[in-house]
């Protein structure tokens, strides 16, 4: 098994980057195995082709627009997550619509995607998080590592948690 | 008269909007506007100017690498710091892979599909397809069998609905001109490029240690220890892996990808006649051979109004031609210079936004106008590919003969050098500097093993910054044209930092003497067929592939209307 887990985001845009920092986050806080690839996107498209090529779970960390609060978590499953594509909400899903649907033509389509989205309060110019979503990184995490737990990935707390 | 206003929405790179009068079926005036502002560049202020690549190279989706390999070399040029040889020859091989990469899904993911039909292709013969590619080369994937599979996987996606890449095509549409048989060739060659160009990725990869963000860079070499013993560093092993790759990616540029596009430009022969736009060309030298960039394997310079006879190159990573000519106008441009307002030099420039709406007259893009000694130039491939050609650079030279006899064996006539300067010459120069690369990339794969061969294992001379303030540029070919940056650093820290990219030369709006950009002027007479369906303004913007921003092939999900015409 390959599981993905996906960082898309500007960095540079304050709360835009937040799904690549939930990535840097995850990956401070556990040890993962070697089945699980950490990647931080950033705002590429077609260079994801390799990465994302016939991974058997691709878990995506994004900023999303939605009508909820900023620093809302949310997260869609499967069928979901192309069809939340479709309305674009986010601001990067032309390079990954694209990157999907290229691997969809290719037969190396993904057999599962979850998508853990962040709600974006500022999108200004800026490399720190806004408070709002800073303070939601860790929950952010924890969706991303009960989802590996999920898929029975053996993944290890690198402080033992209070 | 009408105007058509397209207006994609991307917010990867800051996206583009395009403006056109069309009169009696022709384009008579155009306007070429940045719709994202994009001060990145005041991020860096006040941060170690030995970071500064790993922030820089965030500015764009789609250039990463180009960004962080232009960052390190101006922060180099400030501190006149040499690179050792190894790193430079590192270095050229990323450079030379990502442009690689990048013209391959330029031209058969992006730009292909202006030109050719798929749903054209589910009716050709497959054979006669087979047929017409043994005629264009030895390509060993050109078989019948091959171009089957693929005719019918298109059958299958475009029968099921999902049209996905290809939902939003201007199929039929009375410009696309190619018999089906040729369509389903470059349909197989399409859905092969996408294994090509991740081979070509993969390089970057390797090298760069990740992709999309490579991460072995530092001021002053890369962080690739060199030990041909040890596992964890860039050993001998890696680096044939390497070679092999190379190798495939030469079959399919040589064999396939020039092929392709000298068809569709003979073919497309029209096409010749229009986008020529601005002929004043600036290309920069790449792939430094020494360790202070004196010596190049490609050279670059300037050509005044398409004339070779003209070239003046352009030298070193000091050159003061180069250096003292690049101004920016922001006449047109939604900023303001503080005190005198007309066009700066990039050490003096400012980053001050003034947003005023859309003024046909006024400011109307947030993309400033850079110019070369008071003059716009075009950039990109074509440019780069003329300087070459006028530089007397022999593959170059090979590789462009071989695409014009090939598309005037097609077309049944010579095909004159002259028709570059047009929409398909862009697109043509493309493929060209492509199989120049992969020449280039085998040439510095070379290098870098005879060096080491030679027991030379450096790849880093440590920067030391001096009290006081000191000013570096660095400029590099990016698969866009010439990418320039440009640092002053005061006491260790960037006091400014500006970035003249690519499609700021080709897509910026009208200068301080309201003279067009490369985008507008090549738009100019452009033939418009149908109003509704601007097919062919688009295939002229995207000849210069601009970043992502026009590259999607307008699709909206929210459905809303993203060609609007209006009456006049």
């Amino acid at each position: 098994m390959r599981v993905v887990v996906l960082g898309l985001g500007n960095i540079l845009l304050r709360d835009e980057g937040v799904g690549v920092r939930v990535v840097e986050a995850l990956s401070e806080r556990y040890g993962l195995p070697p089945e699980v690839e950490v990647v931080d996107g950033g705002t590429a498209g077609m260079e994801l082709l390799n990465v994302i090529a016939g991974c058997d779970h691709l878990l995506i960390c994004d900023a999303v627009k939605e009508d909820a609060p900023p620093g809302t978590v949310i997260k869609l499953i499967d069928a979901e997550v192309p069809a939340f594509f479709q309305t674009r909400y986010s601001p990067h899903q032309l390079g990954l619509a694209d990157v999907l649907a290229t691997l969809t033509l290719t037969d190396e389509a993904p057999g599962h995607i979850t998508l853990i989205g962040v709600v974006p309060l500022d999108m200004e110019l800026g490399i720190e998080l806004s408070p709002e979503v800073r303070a939601v990184v860790g929950q952010a995490v924890e969706c991303v590592a009960t989802v590996l737990c999920g898929l029975d990935c053996l993944i290890a707390p690198r402080v033992p948690i209070a | 008269m009408t105007r058509i206003t397209i207006d994609p929405i991307t917010r990867i790179e800051g996206h583009l909007r395009i403006d056109c009068e069309v009169n009696n079926g022709k384009v008579t005036n155009a306007w070429s506007s940045g719709q994202m502002w994009r001060g990145i560049e005041i991020i860096l202020q006040g941060r170690d100017p030995r970071d500064a690549w790993i922030y820089a190279q965030r500015i764009c989706g789609v250039c990463t690498t180009v960004h962080a390999i232009v960052s390190v070399r101006a922060v180099e040029n400030a501190l006149d710091l040499e690179v050792p040889l190894n790193a430079q020859y590192i270095r050229n091989m990323i450079v030379a892979a990502h442009g690689i990469h990048d013209h391959i899904v330029h031209f058969y993911q992006l730009a292909a599909l202006d030109w050719v039909d798929i749903v054209s292709a589910l009716s050709a013969d497959p054979v006669a397809a087979a047929n017409l590619g043994a005629g264009l080369s030895d390509y060993r994937r050109n078989s019948v069998q091959e171009i089957r599979q693929t005719q019918e996987k298109l059958k299958a996606f475009v029968g099921s609905g999902q049209l996905g890449v290809f939902a939003s095509g201007y199929w039929g549409h009375p410009a696309m001109k190619l018999p089906p048989e040729v369509n389903l060739l470059a349909a197989t060659h399409y859905l092969q490029a996408l294994e090509y160009q991740r081979i070509a990725n993969r390089i970057v990869a390797i090298l760069g240690s990740k992709t999309p963000h490579i991460q072995n860079l530092a001021v002053g070499g890369v962080a690739n220890p060199i030990n041909p013993d040890s596992q964890s560093t860039l050993t001998l092993e890696r680096l044939f892996a390497i070679k092999a790759e190379i190798d495939k990616l030469g079959e399919f540029v040589n064999k396939a990808m020039l092929h392709d596009v000298a068809a569709v430009g003979a073919l497309y022969a029209d096409w010749t006649k229009y986008g020529a736009g601005v002929t004043d060309y600036l290309s920069v030298p790449d792939l430094p051979l020494d360790t202070k960039g004196t010596r190049f394997e490609l050279p670059g310079g300037f050509i005044a109004k398409g004339d070779l006879a003209s070239f003046k190159p352009i030298t070193s990573y000091q050159d003061g031609f180069f250096r003292d000519g690049v101004k920016e106008s922001v006449k047109h441009a939604w900023y303001e210079y503080k005190g005198d307002d007309r066009a700066r030099h990039p050490y003096d420039g400012q980053t001050r936004p003034l947003h005023t709406g859309f003024e046909d007259n006024g400011k109307y893009s947030w993309v400033k106008a850079p110019t070369f000694y008071d003059q716009r130039v075009q950039v990109g491939p074509l440019a780069n590919v003329l300087g070459l050609v006028a530089a007397g650079h022999e593959p170059t030279k090979r590789h462009l003969n071989r695409v014009l006899e090939v598309a005037g064996a097609i077309a049944q006539t010579e095909i004159p050098v002259t028709a570059l300067h047009s929409t398909i010459g862009r697109i043509a120069a493309r493929a060209i500097r492509c199989a120049v690369l992969l020449e280039s990339l085998q040439n510095q794969w070379q290098l870098l093993i005879d060096n080491i061969a030679k027991g030379d294992f450096d790849t880093f001379n440590r920067p030391v910054f001096p009290k006081g303030e000191i000013r570096g540029f660095g400029y590099h070919e990016a698969p866009r044209g010439v990418l320039s940056h440009w640092a002053v650093i005061e006491n260790g820290k960037i006091k400014n930092y500006q970035a003249v990219v690519p499609s700021t030369w080709n897509a910026g709006p009208r200068d301080d003497n309201d003279a067009p950009g490369p985008y507008e002027a090549s738009l100019m007479d452009n033939p418009v067929a149908n109003a509704e369906l601007p097919l062919e303004v688009l295939r002229t913007v995207h000849s210069f592939d601009p970043c992502l921003a026009c590259a999607i092939h307008l699709v909206d999900a929210k459905k809303r209307p993203i060609v609007q015409v209006k009456a006049l």
